[in-house]
């Protein structure tokens, strides 16, 4: 019940939206984010956004965890 | 950036951040269990408080990558399941009055109380209606201006702030008819519960991803401070879980406990404000029985006396009559993370997804349909 899923804003109309989830258009409230903005994807829950996903601790997570993959390729093929 | 203004809709839709399949990726997942296979050393049990982390995880296979040391313990993290029979009975009664258009999730439909379900309930004539979100009941209200139609509220703090929104809505457009049976529950309390019965030693807790988005990763600083229990809040996503197992054994081992964010890029430190805004300004904390743990203290919402108008429970009281427990279910143990699925003796035998006894069969977040669905060799 507390799934949400990471869905592209494409329009806002006060505190509604459209957002692109799968290639189908849905309307979306905004009333819980109304910081969100054309062109963010948020997390979206029961037809609400609850959150706008964080682009950069996106990148960031995949930078840290790229990093570790590094470290264990290298760690594997000294061994 | 996503949220340069500059570039277009169409250059973000094909731009490379699409927030799933990259974390999704088979490679960083091995050297994430590299990670843990190096660190972890004693035998550790963690608590995945979501239902919906369970099911991720049994979907993705993580159970059997993980090494032998690292066990995963489901939680009562599934609104459906930790609904008391009480509060369903009630929802039944209130779905069979004259008049009444009962909306609710799709997860409570089978969900069997003492005697009936929705399900059953709508087959006798009484008027249920799927919805996909409390504004689609919001809907139904205005189209059916002369029918009380009641949403039932389901939920943890990632849905409270939808329904209290859908409630504000309501009130701004005048609707007269529209009610909510708020069940909604609050699951640091909860965790708390389980910690304080002391029935299952957990050496760490895999925080709810979405709960967390609203409530904020400082929500869980009492799990370090006051069991010395850690916490890792975690997405749904392989990568997501398998580093938040990777921060609870690193914790667990350098008996560090602290509070570790695995989830940055939907969750915050402070959570959502404007939605725990909304969410408070609706309801209010109070007592709530959970199937399971029983009452716990301040772990459920209720209407604030402004809003008591849009209460069903005040608006139209019934009597369901005496709760009755399913003999030999033992959801409730189940979602105290005393014993996994397989250790009922109806699993499998007597409770099927198709046949459901106890409500964490029924829900896709409930442990024992995870189990029952992706358990294969380890049941």
């Amino acid at each position: 019940m507390c799934l949400a899923i990471p869905t592209l804003i494409t329009s806002v109309e006060g505190t509604t939206g459209k957002a692109e989830i799968g290639g189908v258009e849905r309307t979306i409230s905004l009333a819980l984010t109304p910081e969100a903005q054309v062109g963010d994807y948020v997390l979206m829950h029961t037809g609400f956004a609850i959150g706008v996903l964080d682009a950069e601790e996106a990148q960031e997570t995949l930078r840290l965890l790229e990093e570790l993959a590094e470290f264990y390729t290298d760690e594997m093929n000294d061994e | 950036m996503a949220s340069d203004k500059l570039e277009t809709v169409s250059a973000i839709r094909n731009s490379e951040m699409k927030y799933i399949d990259e974390f999704r990726d088979p490679q960083l997942a091995r050297s994430l269990l590299a990670s843990i296979q190096a660190c972890s050393k004693q035998p550790a049990r963690f608590m995945e408080f979501c239902g919906g982390h369970t099911h991720a995880i049994f979907r993705h296979g993580l159970r059997q990558m993980l090494p032998p040391t690292v066990e995963l313990r489901s939680g009562p993290g599934c609104p459906v399941c930790v609904t008391a029979n009480a509060d369903l009975d009630r929802a039944i009664a209130l779905a069979k009055l004259p008049g009444v258009i009962m909306t609710t999730f799709g997860d409570m439909l089978k969900v069997p109380g003492s005697h009936g379900s929705l399900q059953t309930a709508k087959a006798e004539g009484a008027d249920v209606r799927i919805v996909y979100s409390a504004l689609d009941a919001l809907q139904i209200a205005r189209d059916y201006p002369e029918r009380a139609v009641i949403f039932l509220g389901v939920g943890f703090e990632t849905t409270a702030p939808t329904v209290a929104a859908s409630i504000l809505e309501a009130e701004a457009g005048g609707l007269s008819n529209f009610y909510v049976l708020s069940l909604h529950k609050l699951t640091p309390p909860a965790t708390r519960a389980i910690l304080d019965a002391g029935e299952v030693r957990l050496a760490g807790i895999i925080g709810p991803g979405h709960v967390t988005t609203v409530i904020g990763s400082e929500a869980w600083e009492f799990l370090p401070r006051d069991y010395s229990v850690p916490c890792a809040v975690a997405g749904f996503e392989p990568l997501d879980i398998l580093q938040a197992v990777a921060a609870l054994v690193r914790m667990f081992e350098d008996g560090q406990p602290a509070v570790v964010n695995a989830y940055p890029r939907g969750v915050r430190p402070e959570g959502n404000r404007t939605a725990l805004g909304i969410m408070h300004r609706v309801f209010e904390v109070s007592e709530a029985e959970w199937r399971g743990l029983g009452c716990v203290p301040a772990s459920g919402l209720v209407l604030r006396p402004e809003y008591v108008r849009f209460d069903a429970s005040l608006t139209f009281p019934v009597d369901p009559g005496p709760t009755r427990e399913h003999k030999g279910c033992r959801c409730g143990d189940v979602l105290r993370g005393t014993v996994d699925p397989p250790d009922c003796p109806l699993f499998r035998h007597v409770c099927t997804p198709a046949h459901p006894v106890g409500p964490c069969m029924v829900s896709d977040e409930g442990a024992c349909a995870a189990w029952y669905r992706y358990g294969g060799a380890d049941v």
